[in-house]
Parts: C-alpha cells; sequence; structure tokens
C-alpha cells in the first residue's frame, strides 16, 4: 500500500494508521505460523502413517477402488438373493453362495433372512442400551446438576462417576464382559450401554441446569420436597429435551454396536467383517445395502421425531456427540 | 382471597378444555409409553437369553481379572522329596533367573513362606502350618493325601487329597502331597521398566543413573545410556516401544483423517449450501454426496480401506477422513445456510468480486464454528480410532483387543487404557481451550 494518501491525514491519524498496519501484519505472520506449522504436522504423520503401514501408500493406491471390485456379484439377482435367503443358481457347495444356510425358521415354512435377523440383533443392541444408558442417565443427572442438589460433594461424585464411564473406551469394556461372558451381543450390549449412560448423563444434566427454576420455586413455596420439586417442577419441563439426545444417542448406538460387533460382538458387524475377509460380493452388498437402508431410516425416523418434540432448534448446528 | 365457586370451576373447564378432559390417548400416553418399554425389555431378555448367559458367566473371573490389571502373582513350587526340600520357579519368572525372594525362606528342610503380617506358611517335609492372624492350621501330608487336623477355618478348603489355603489378596497355597503350591500376589506392575534379560534390571534409581553416567560400556558397541533406552523400548513383557507407537498412529490417525475432511469438505460445503450456490442440482449433489459418505459408516470405510492399504494407519486415516467428509460437510452447509445475510449484502453493494464476497461477507460468521467442530471432531475420533482401530485400521485398538483376549494380559490392558484415558484427557482439555477461545466464553 502506497503511503501517499497519509499525507492527508493528521498526524494522530497517521499514529492510528501505523498501529493498524502493524496488528494486521502481527496477525498475518501468527496465521503463517499456524499454517506453516499444521503442514509440518500433518506431512511428518502422513510419513509416519505411511511408514508404519503394512502397505506403502504409492504402491496401493491404484488398488485404492479395490473394494467397488469386492462388490460386483455375478449378477444383479445375487444380491436379492443373498438378501433373502434364496437358492442361488450358482451354488457350488461353497459359503459364498449358500445363501439358504442363514435362514432362521420362526412358523412352519416362514423364515426371517439370516441379514434381516443379525440386523434385527444389533439394531436390539443398540435400542436396549439406549434404554438402559437413558434410565441411568435420567437418575444420574439430577444428583450432578448445580441448581438440585446443594452438595459439592454428591455433584462431583456424580460427575467424576459418569466421567469415567464415558471416557473408558468401549471396547475395553466389551472385552472385559466377553472374557466372564463369553463373546457375544451381551458384552456389546454392556459396552454400548456403559458409555451411553455417562454420555447421557452429562447432557441431561447441563439441559436441568438451564430448566426454568420458576415451576421449582413455586413448588417450594407449597412445600412440596425434593423428589416433588424434580418430579413436577424440572421432568416435564426438560423430558423433551432428554428424548431428544436419548433419540440422537440411539443413531450413534445404532453405528458403534455395529462396530463392536464386527469386532465381536455378534450382529451384523461381524457378518460384514467376515463377508469382505472371504470376498463374498454377493453377501457385502446386500449386508452394505440393509445396513445403509437400516442407519438412513433410523436416522430419519430420529431426526422426525426430534422435530416434533423439540422443534427446529436441535438441528441448528447439527453435530455428533461423543 | 376467595374461595373457588362451582361457577369458576364450570368457567375454568369450558376455558381449558384441553388440560381438564384430554384425549384418552393423551391421558394415557406415558402409562403407553412405560408399558411399551417394559414389553420391549422383556421381548430383549428373550431375544437374547440374558437371563442364561447371565448365570452361566463366570463372574468369580471378574474378582481375578480386575485384580490382574494392577497386581501380579508368582508362582513357586515347594517339593519335599526323598533327597530334601527344594523351592523352585518358572522358567520366566518375574524374579528373574536365580530369584531369592526374601518372602520365601529356607532353612534345611523347612520354608517359610510369608504373605504379609500375620499370614504364614511354614512348611517341613511332613506336615505344613498355616497361620492367619490368630488361627492356624496344621495340615499333615501322609501318602494318601493332605489330611488337616482340627476344623477347616472358612480361608481353608479341602478337595478330595488337596488343602487350599486362601491369604486374601496376598495369595493362596495348595498343599498336595510332597508339594505345595504357592501362588503369591503383589501389587503394583512387574518390571515395568526393565525386564528380567536387561543388565539394569533390579537395580535402583540410584544405580542405573551411575551406570549410565560413569559405569564401564556393557556393550561395547553402544554406550549404556543407549543400551538403556533399548532395554526399555524392547521390554518384552510390557513392549512399551509397540505400544507408543501404535498409540501414536491412533493420534495420527484422528488428527490427519479429521483435518483432511476438514479441508475437503470446506469447499464443499459452500457448494451444498442453497444460499451461497444458488444452483439447485449442484446442491443436491453434494448434500447427497455428504449423506452418502456419512451413512456408509466409518467400520464399512475401515473394512475397505484396510483391504486396500493392508492393516495400519493408513485405513483408520482414510476411514476417518471419508466419514467425516460427510458429517462435516453436513454440518458446514448447514451452519452456511444459517448465516447472517446483511454482511454479505454490504460487501456486495461497495461492488466486491464473488470471491469477496464470501472471503469478508461470509468468512468472518462462519469460521470460529467451523474450526470449533473440526475441534469436536478431533477430539471424537480420537475415541473413534480406537475402535475402529480393532477391525485391522492401525492403531493401538487392535493390540488392546488381542491382549484382551488372551485373558492373562490384564496389565497390559491396564497400561494401554491409562495411556489411552491420558491421551483422550489431554486433547479433550487442549481442544476445549481452542474451543473457548475461539467462540468466547459463552458456554
Amino acid at each position: 500500500m502506497s503511503l501517499a494518501h497519509l499525507t492527508e491525514l493528521t498526524p494522530d491519524g497517521m499514529a492510528i494508521e501505523r498501529h493498524w498496519q502493524e496488528l494486521a501484519s502481527r496477525r498475518r505472520a501468527y496465521s503463517w505460523l499456524i499454517g506453516i506449522g499444521l503442514l509440518l504436522a500433518v506431512s511428518g504423520s502422513l510419513w509416519f502413517a505411511n511408514e508404519s503401514n503394512a502397505g506403502k501408500f504409492f504402491d496401493r493406491l491404484p488398488h485404492f477402488f479395490d473394494f467397488a471390485g469386492d462388490l460386483i456379484p455375478r449378477d444383479g439377482w445375487e444380491v436379492w438373493r443373498a438378501l433373502f435367503d434364496l437358492p442361488s443358481p450358482y451354488f457350488d457347495g461353497s459359503l459364498k453362495f449358500d445363501y439358504p444356510e442363514g435362514r432362521v425358521y420362526v412358523l412352519g415354512a416362514f423364515y426371517i433372512p439370516e441379514y434381516f435377523y443379525k440386523m434385527l440383533e444389533t439394531l436390539n443392541i443398540a435400542i436396549i442400551s439406549t434404554l438402559v444408558g437413558a434410565f441411568f442417565g435420567f437418575l444420574l443427572c439430577f444428583l450432578a446438576a448445580k441448581n438440585l442438589v446443594k452438595s459439592k460433594l454428591i455433584r462431583f461424585v456424580a460427575r467424576r462417576y459418569m466421567e469415567i464411564l464415558r471416557a473408558f473406551p468401549e471396547i475395553v469394556i466389551a472385552g472385559f464382559f466377553a472374557a466372564i461372558l463369553s463373546l457375544g451381543p451381551i458384552p456389546a450390549m454392556f459396552a454400548v450401554g456403559i458409555h451411553t449412560i455417562g454420555a447421557l448423563g452429562k447432557l441431561f444434566f447441563e439441559v436441568v441446569e438451564n430448566a426454568d427454576m420458576k415451576a421449582d420455586e413455586g413448588l417450594r413455596a407449597v412445600g412440596a420436597n425434593w423428589f416433588e420439586r424434580v418430579g413436577f417442577g424440572i421432568v416435564p419441563q426438560v423430558m423433551p429435551n432428554f428424548m431428544s439426545y436419548a433419540l440422537l444417542r440411539l443413531e450413534i448406538n445404532v453405528r458403534a454396536s455395529t462396530i463392536i460387533g464386527a469386532v465381536g460382538g455378534g450382529g451384523i458387524g461381524e457378518e460384514l467383517r467376515l463377508s469382505i475377509g472371504r470376498g463374498h460380493q454377493a453377501k457385502t452388498l446386500a449386508i452394505i445395502l440393509l445396513l445403509l437402508a437400516t442407519i438412513i431410516a433410523v436416522d430419519q425416523f430420529s431426526a422426525w421425531l426430534r422435530r416434533r418434540l423439540v422443534g427446529n432448534q436441535a438441528f441448528a448446528f447439527g453435530g455428533k456427540q461423543s | 382471597m376467595s374461595a373457588i365457586t362451582s361457577l369458576n370451576v364450570a368457567d375454568f373447564e369450558s376455558r381449558y378444555p384441553d388440560v381438564f378432559n384430554p384425549s384418552i390417548l393423551k391421558r394415557f400416553m406415558p402409562l403407553i409409553i412405560g408399558a411399551s418399554v417394559v414389553l420391549y425389555v422383556i421381548y430383549c431378555w428373550w431375544f437374547f437369553s440374558i437371563g442364561t448367559v447371565l448365570a452361566t458367566g463366570q463372574w468369580q473371573r471378574a474378582e481375578i481379572y480386575a485384580r490382574d490389571w494392577v497386581s501380579y502373582a508368582i508362582r513357586t513350587t515347594v517339593r519335599m522329596g526323598a533327597e530334601g526340600t527344594t523351592i523352585s520357579y518358572p522358567r520366566f519368572s518375574e524374579l528373574g533367573d536365580n530369584p531369592k525372594p526374601d518372602w520365601a525362606i529356607q532353612q534345611g528342610n523347612d520354608v517359610t513362606i510369608t504373605f504379609g503380617t500375620g499370614k504364614s506358611l511354614q512348611i517341613t517335609p511332613t506336615q505344613v502350618v498355616a497361620k492367619r492372624g490368630s488361627e492356624e492350621l496344621l495340615v499333615l501330608i501322609k501318602p494318601d493325601g493332605a489330611k488337616p487336623q482340627g476344623t477347616l477355618p472358612d480361608w481353608a478348603t479341602l478337595k478330595e487329597d488337596q488343602v487350599t489355603v486362601n491369604f486374601g489378596f496376598a495369595g493362596t497355597a495348595d498343599i498336595i502331597p510332597e508339594r505345595v503350591v504357592v501362588s503369591r500376589r503383589f501389587f503394583g506392575w512387574a518390571n515395568f521398566v526393565f525386564d528380567t534379560a536387561s543388565p539394569f534390571w533390579n537395580k535402583s534409581v540410584g544405580e542405573v543413573a551411575s551406570m549410565i553416567v560413569s559405569g564401564e560400556r556393557i556393550k561395547p558397541e553402544m554406550s549404556n545410556a543407549a543400551l538403556a533406552f533399548d532395554n526399555i523400548w524392547y521390554n518384552s513383557s510390557w513392549q512399551h516401544g509397540d505400544v507408543w507407537t501404535k498409540l501414536m498412529q491412533t493420534i495420527v490417525m484422528a488428527f490427519v483423517g479429521t483435518l483432511l475432511a476438514t479441508l475437503v469438505s470446506f469447499p464443499l460445503a459452500f457448494i451444498a449450501a442453497r444460499n451461497i450456490m444458488p444452483n439447485f442440482f449442484a446442491n443436491q449433489i453434494t448434500k447427497r454426496f455428504f449423506d452418502f459418505l456419512r451413512s456408509v459408516d466409518m467400520l464399512i470405510w475401515a473394512l475397505f480401506f484396510t483391504r486396500a492399504f493392508g492393516p495400519g494407519p493408513l485405513a483408520g486415516i482414510s476411514a476417518i477422513f471419508f466419514t467425516d467428509t460427510g458429517t462435516l460437510g453436513k454440518v458446514y452447509s448447514e451452519t452456511l445456510e444459517n448465516i447472517d445475510d446483511k454482511q454479505r449484502e454490504g460487501v456486495k453493494s461497495v461492488g466486491a468480486a464473488p470471491v469477496n464476497v464470501q472471503r469478508y461477507g461470509v468468512l468472518p460468521q462462519v469460521l470460529p464454528v467451523f474450526a470449533s467442530q473440526a475441534l469436536y471432531f478431533w477430539e471424537s475420533n480420537t475415541r473413534s480410532a480406537t475402535i475402529i482401530g480393532a477391525v485391522g485400521a492401525g492403531g493401538i485398538g487392535l493390540k488392546l483387543w488381542e491382549a484382551m483376549r488372551t485373558n492373562t494380559n490384564w496389565h497390559n490392558v491396564a497400561y494401554m487404557v491409562v495411556l489411552i484415558l491420558a491421551v483422550i484427557f489431554i486433547f479433550d482439555s487442549i481442544s476445549n481451550a481452542l474451543r473457548s477461545r475461539l467462540m468466547g466464553k459463552q458456554q
């Protein structure tokens, strides 16, 4: 910028202009420093990741879209057959085409296709652990709220307890219970449920702390005890928000229980991992389609219900919780 | 104040009919919801046969495993043969090749093993005396079995020819004809720094320091400091080097994955926001693309990229990158659609070029929110990276899972969990501090 126009300014104006220029250039220098720092961190990290990876990035890059090849079945109807456990014309005794094997017979000749059954298992894990998590989170959150509990000690204990439940990696809880109960859906349920207690408890008590205390004041004025105050003053206010958070958590838990399933918790996740590992194209595609449809359906249902419960405010910035 | 008359009551009822006479559905809604939840729980109980699984679970193991997190047991066998009494330790004992612990003392053919104050085991070739506080149990050793004398205290059990004495946390002893098998438990992690093969093993901090600073070279090809580091890094039972490398991988996965996702979703979000890109098809295509990336889920991406790149952090980075491009893109485009239009109008009205309208009219509003969301995702991905690691996408997840599956390495599990919790805690604090600086202290 030329300084010609500065001659028109008074000495004070020039001082201000100079000061502004100084601030701006310092700001620019900081931006550059942060940018360079990030660049160095990323290139260092990428180098490290590449060095410690089994395959090298540039060697394996041509195989980047190999997975698409894992998804192309012998013919289009194979996916349909895999999804609904119908016999395949390519059946050769191998696991690849043994679709009818997995049928789960319910009544006479009526059966639930294997993947639908497994998907149901995963969904049930997600729902029951959300229910359990919401139940215990509900009980705990009032103890952690500043506006309801005077005792610092109780609040401290309740909050730290929820923090521990939340921070503990799900996979460790799953592994520990798998050692006691053997692998299966129940350790997965424990893992997802315990994590949910901590995560929902935190969101819940923040809602409670933001509640309007006028109702509580009124109840106190007529001599209600603590439980009555919570039950009639706070709960009706916070319930829609609680439900909304629980539904949001359900969306996350469907994904979480699929992942835990893949590690050994049963359900559709395990089927998917096995199927991808063995290169069963039709089965993989069928599972992915089913999983995609379920996740989208759960997300849409939950979004619809949340919109009805709390209006659009829950969607202001979207986002996921952890 | 006057009492409410019947006229008032009728008046209230007519004015607020939906409060006093709610529809049946509304009146019984809580009951219906409650009943269906109970029914659902019963159904799940049956579906997963939770009752049977819980009943057949080996809960006594839970205590043992939980104890293994913070303590270790040393097994020793005392043999009372014809050629004298011997104490033997397993080959790879935590006590090294030639153990001489102070809790097992041999005098001729007699052995005394102490289990802390007041608890001990006195072994002679013909009898064993177990003491626990004021109680004492005499067990005679006969060729056909161990014979306890008097009534058994509740800390001892007799099973066929074998007496098991339980000293609580400190350990147990099985008294069998001609030998006593002792398991002595200690609090802490054994040989955490140096393993028994290391020349620095079982030395105090001062001794190790003086060996490093002024000692003779133990191995001629490297200095003692390098040797000490090498011994720690390759500690055979704790595998510090491997654990820290894997932990670093997890951190890198979350960091690079989130950063790349931010960089890619940032420009795409401008295309997806309908107030910025007034082209319906461009909006819809980018939005559906985000939905696709998001819904396919991190697990599926992780499994695919593990096949493409082989197991390792590249797979994890790609999985996080793909999923979060979708999620961040959605969040960013929603943020952009909610911006205040006045600033843009102002910049536009002075005749700025379209790029400058975005740069000065939009960016200052959304950048703090964008950065804060990216930090939030970074935080949450540090947790997710642990889990997807377990399916082979690199990082500490797989190591953790394998350590748990062996059922004997719970102390290693504890070590890794402590590291993971520390990493999560540190990154949470960094991200929280940065976010509150970006967004101001309103929350």
